[in-house]
């Protein structure tokens, strides 16, 4: 069964077809900024980590006294098999993520720590309302901040409307503004993850439906022989970059679309982490695969590319009984891009002190994280600081935009 | 009345096809009244016809099946002629695909969601699939032709109907029984052709009639007999028989009494079959250029038919033609074994592949006293206590999942593609099961471990297409309200992502059970 299958015959409802005939009017327009003096047509990618990233495990404060103890068997450390890349002298990246470390070494990348949104509760479907909406609280489900940006630009030439990637458009890109979509054609089968989730559920309440499910899971194993991979295994790796080499030949293009959002699965860890190499270091390895992509498939674009990569909220500072991290609040921003004034951990570093933590458990945040959305809205595309602070994100007049994020 | 969750999930998925999605409050009605929430759909006069315009009577399909392989036929021999006159270059028509290889990521958005009214469906109102996908690589796609048309027209109007019903209680019996009469479509062009017919002709103004009339109307039906090759059966000593120098074909008879009336161990022998095979002999329906009748339509061809008496069950029957075996048939609905055959099989799909015994006994006795009437049999059924005490141990068939599916997700399908490949996926092709005993109705078939995995895979497509605008949590209260557990309400609260929340739910017990 292929996606088209799904998006033809799946369900579709009188309204659908009402719009349907006035699907290919989902034109855009290239910002006026981005024909300014300076010549640049600017490309923003929004990626979005679903499950809550650990901040702590991908940008590590191993100059942090408390850090190796909170984290425990999974901490990084610049020393031994696998090292941590060293940023500055007290940050050092996962080292699943050597592209992004090339790109920050060639100021093309940047990070933000200790950042969250306003949220501050612990369920992934508000946090992620609350980051894709852009309003301060849950709830508001109507339209994402990035197409109201959209609507806030001002006009230019006509070009494809900003680009949605996956089976469908993440709330951040949903809204008046038009969006076009596009997902490779290949549907993931269910990945480990839910599959697991799923057989624990079984195995609380349905036995039979456990080990008929555990047995299918087997087999499809051995009958593509990866047994013995670490999960995600390799196929997930793989999506990811093929997501964004697709996302990125269509805007590459000169009537491409100029702004895009996806989002990627499978950040939320609570057992088997891992530390230099495990579950984690595999998902960050595809996410530093898709910057990759994006890099190569952008081309001349790359100059004027801000890929922004965020998440609902971080995870613990401590690990749990299970080698995993549950919810926690801080977390990292990871900018990069042509166009991203890089080389930089921007950080108000709250400490990971006992008394400094939130709730005395997770990384305390410093910066909130429509600063930075509005720090690149404003200095890359344009925006006024009004548009941000009234529909972009409305009533965060106090949330100052981060300057300087744009070179 | 007061509400009882438990009893409002029996309702919705142990008899009909699961709460729908929406504003529809099923799950909140039934729970008030959950045996008249049932009952409810089967005091409508004709509710379970089924009558869409554009579906066709079964002689009007067969004239355009005739035509349409005529067309064919045509068309094969013009192309054998030319390419006998001009000989076919090789590798003309291959090279297509080369170009097409790369189509998914290179092709532009090849259409667009319009500004995003579309995507702004309040949660729990799914937005519609407004997001294209690339162009697939291109094949040399024919135009569907009237066959294939025709059993999708039919799909779709089965699946708007199950998704659209108020409980789906008469669909879930449709299905049954047509389950129980099945034909196949992979039998030919034919029997594709009319397997939506032979549903709506045979099966649905019966099913809450009597068992006797659904019997006559299924044996009679063309597409029945074309299946079970009856057209072809000859009384040896008929006109026919002699002429042609061929004979009997015990297929329909056997089948009659082993699958649609007595069952195995029914109590009859070989030679009762090779009778009633004799019996309905000349059971036929007319064919293209049929002088009998229209084609496509039930005939008995006395010319075929064997004649003289006929002993069955220690029955004499004398021959009087096409009424011998009516009266055959007759007798046969009304027998013990059959109400026992029946009884047991109902409450097997209904209840528990191992249903209560005194549930069992209490349908047989009412198959009997009530001369098989199905609406009788029917209310014992929803009226009985075990039916609505038995735990939920059933899984649900890959059509009720899918079907299931599309009411929570409140969208009423206008392309069946999505359905027939998922149940193609799942082992149960649409009126298509791979004999004439019809689809297994036990967990063993349908919670197979590779079947679990792929309705897995199937869950996580849906949720990746549609799992994005809906809030799980809102949709679990609409399947099973206060009846869902604690620990599948906290894997759905858990999930890292709409999608993920929405995959699981597909495959929690609530849902997957009935």
């Amino acid at each position: 069964m292929t996606m088209d299958q799904i998006t033809t015959s799946l369900l579709t409802s009188r309204r659908h077809l009402l719009l349907a005939g006035a699907s290919f009017a989902a034109w855009a327009y290239v910002p006026k900024f981005a024909r300014a003096a300076d010549q640049r047509d600017p490309r923003l990618i929004v990626v979005i980590l679903r499950g809550a990233l650990d901040g702590l495990a991908t940008v590590a404060p191993v100059g942090d006294p408390d850090y190796a103890g909170l984290h425990g068997a999974i901490a990084l450390t610049t020393a031994g098999p696998n090292p941590a890349l060293p940023l500055d002298s007290f940050f050092a990246l996962h080292p699943s993520m050597p592209e992004f470390a090339r790109m920050y070494r060639d100021k093309q990348a940047a990070i933000v720590h200790a950042v969250a949104t306003s949220y501050r509760e612990r369920s992934h479907f508000d946090g992620q309302d609350v980051l894709e909406s852009g309003f301060a609280g849950p709830g508001r489900v109507q339209s994402g901040w990035l197409n109201r940006a959209l609507e806030a630009l001002p006009r230019g030439p006509r070009i494809a409307g900003a680009l949605a990637v996956g089976p469908t458009a993440p709330l951040v890109l949903r809204g008046a503004a038009p969006t076009v979509g596009w997902a490779p054609v290949t549907l993931p089968q269910a990945d480990d993850d839910t599959a697991m989730r799923l057989v624990d559920l079984y195995a609380h309440r349905d036995p039979m439906l456990a080990a008929a499910l555990s047995q299918g899971l087997k087999l499809e194993k051995v009958a593509f022989g990866d047994d013995m991979k670490p999960k995600p295994g390799g196929n997930q790796i793989a999506a990811m970059r093929q997501v964004a080499r697709g996302a990125a030949k269509l805007m590459a293009a000169d009537d491409g679309p100029r702004i895009a959002a996806l989002a990627f699965d499978g950040w939320d860890t609570h057992a088997n982490e891992g530390g230099a190499v495990g579950r984690l270091a595999q998902l960050l390895s595809g996410l530093d695969g898709a910057l990759a992509e994006f890099e190569s498939g952008l081309g001349a674009r790359w100059r004027d590319t801000v890929v922004v990569v965020a998440t609902e909220f971080g995870r613990t500072a401590k690990i749990n009984g299970t080698q995993g991290t549950d919810h926690g609040t801080g977390t990292i921003a990871l900018l990069a891009g042509g166009a991203v004034k890089g080389g930089r951990v921007i950080a108000d570093w709250p400490t990971l002190k006992m008394a400094s933590l939130y709730q005395g458990r997770d990384l305390a945040p410093t910066t909130d994280l429509r600063a930075v959305f509005k720090g690149v809205l404003a200095d890359h595309l344009g925006l006024s600081e009004r548009a941000l602070a009234e529909t972009v994100f409305p009533e965060s007049i106090a949330v100052k935009p981060i300057k300087g994020l744009v070179a | 009345m007061a509400r009882d969750p438990q009893a409002a999930l029996v309702a919705m998925n142990r008899f009909g096809f699961g709460a729908r999605g929406g504003a529809s409050g099923d799950l909140v009605n039934a729970a008030s009244d959950p045996r008249g929430f049932v009952k409810a759909e089967l005091g409508r006069p004709n509710g379970a016809l089924l009558e869409v315009p554009g579906l066709q009577p079964t002689p009007a399909l067969a004239d355009a099946v005739f035509a349409y392989q005529d067309e064919v036929k045509r068309a094969r021999e013009a192309q054998a002629k030319a390419a006998s006159e001009t000989p076919e270059q090789p590798g003309q028509t291959r090279g297509l695909s080369m170009t097409a290889a790369d189509a998914p990521m290179t092709a532009p958005p090849a259409a667009a969601t319009t500004a995003g009214t579309s995507m702004t469906a309040p949660a729990g109102e799914p937005a519609p699939a407004t997001q294209a996908t690339p162009a697939k690589p291109q094949q040399q796609q024919q135009p569907p032709n009237v066959v294939q048309k025709t059993f999708r027209a039919e799909t779709l109007a089965r699946l708007q109907r199950a998704v659209l019903a108020d409980c789906g209680f008469t669909e879930r019996l449709v299905a049954f029984w047509s389950n129980h009469f099945c034909i196949s479509a992979g039998k030919g062009e034919l029997a594709r052709m009319w397997a939506g017919s032979f549903e709506r002709e045979a099966i649905r103004p019966h099913v809450l009639g009597r068992f006797a009339d659904m019997l006559k109307a299924v044996e009679q039906h063309p597409a029945m007999l074309f299946f079970l090759d009856n057209q072809d059966s000859l009384g040896p000593d008929s006109r026919a028989g002699q002429n042609r120098k061929r004979g009997l074909n015990e297929n329909l008879a056997r089948e009659i009494m082993e699958l649609h009336t007595l069952g195995v161990g029914g109590g009859y022998t070989q030679e009762d079959v090779t009778s009633l095979a004799r019996i309905i002999t000349g059971w036929s329906f007319a064919g293209r250029n049929s002088r009998n009748g229209a084609p496509g339509s039930f005939v008995f061809n006395a010319n075929a038919h064997q004649p003289g008496p006929q002993t069955l069950l220690g029955k004499v029957y004398q021959d009087d033609g096409l009424a011998q075996g009516e009266a055959s048939l007759s007798d046969i609905a009304r027998h013990p074994s059959t109400a026992k055959f029946i009884a047991g099989k109902l409450a097997r799909h209904f209840v528990a592949d191992e249903p209560p015994p005194a549930l069992v006994a209490r349908l047989e006795s009412v198959f009997k006293k009530s001369d098989g009437d199905l609406k009788a049999l029917t209310l014992a059924l929803i009226d009985s206590d075990e039916a609505w005490s038995a735990p939920l141990t059933k899984i649900r068939s890959p059509y009720e999942f899918l079907v299931a599916g599309g009411r929570l997700l409140a969208r009423v399908p206008e392309d069946p593609g999505f359905y027939l490949n998922s149940l193609n996926t799942l082992g149960q092709p649409l009126w298509a099961p791979a004999g004439p005993n019809g689809f297994a109705d036990s967990n063993a078939m349908w919670a197979a471990p590779e079947g679990m995995k792929l309705r897995l895979d199937i869950s996580a497509q849906l949720a990746a297409r549609l799992g994005n605008n809906l809030d799980p949590r809102d949709l679990l209260d609409l399947v099973a309200g206060d009846a869902t557990s604690a620990e599948t309400r906290r894997t759905i609260e858990r999930a890292e992502s709409r999608q993920q929340a929405l995959a699981l739910l597909l495959m929690s017990p609530e849902f997957q059970r009935r």
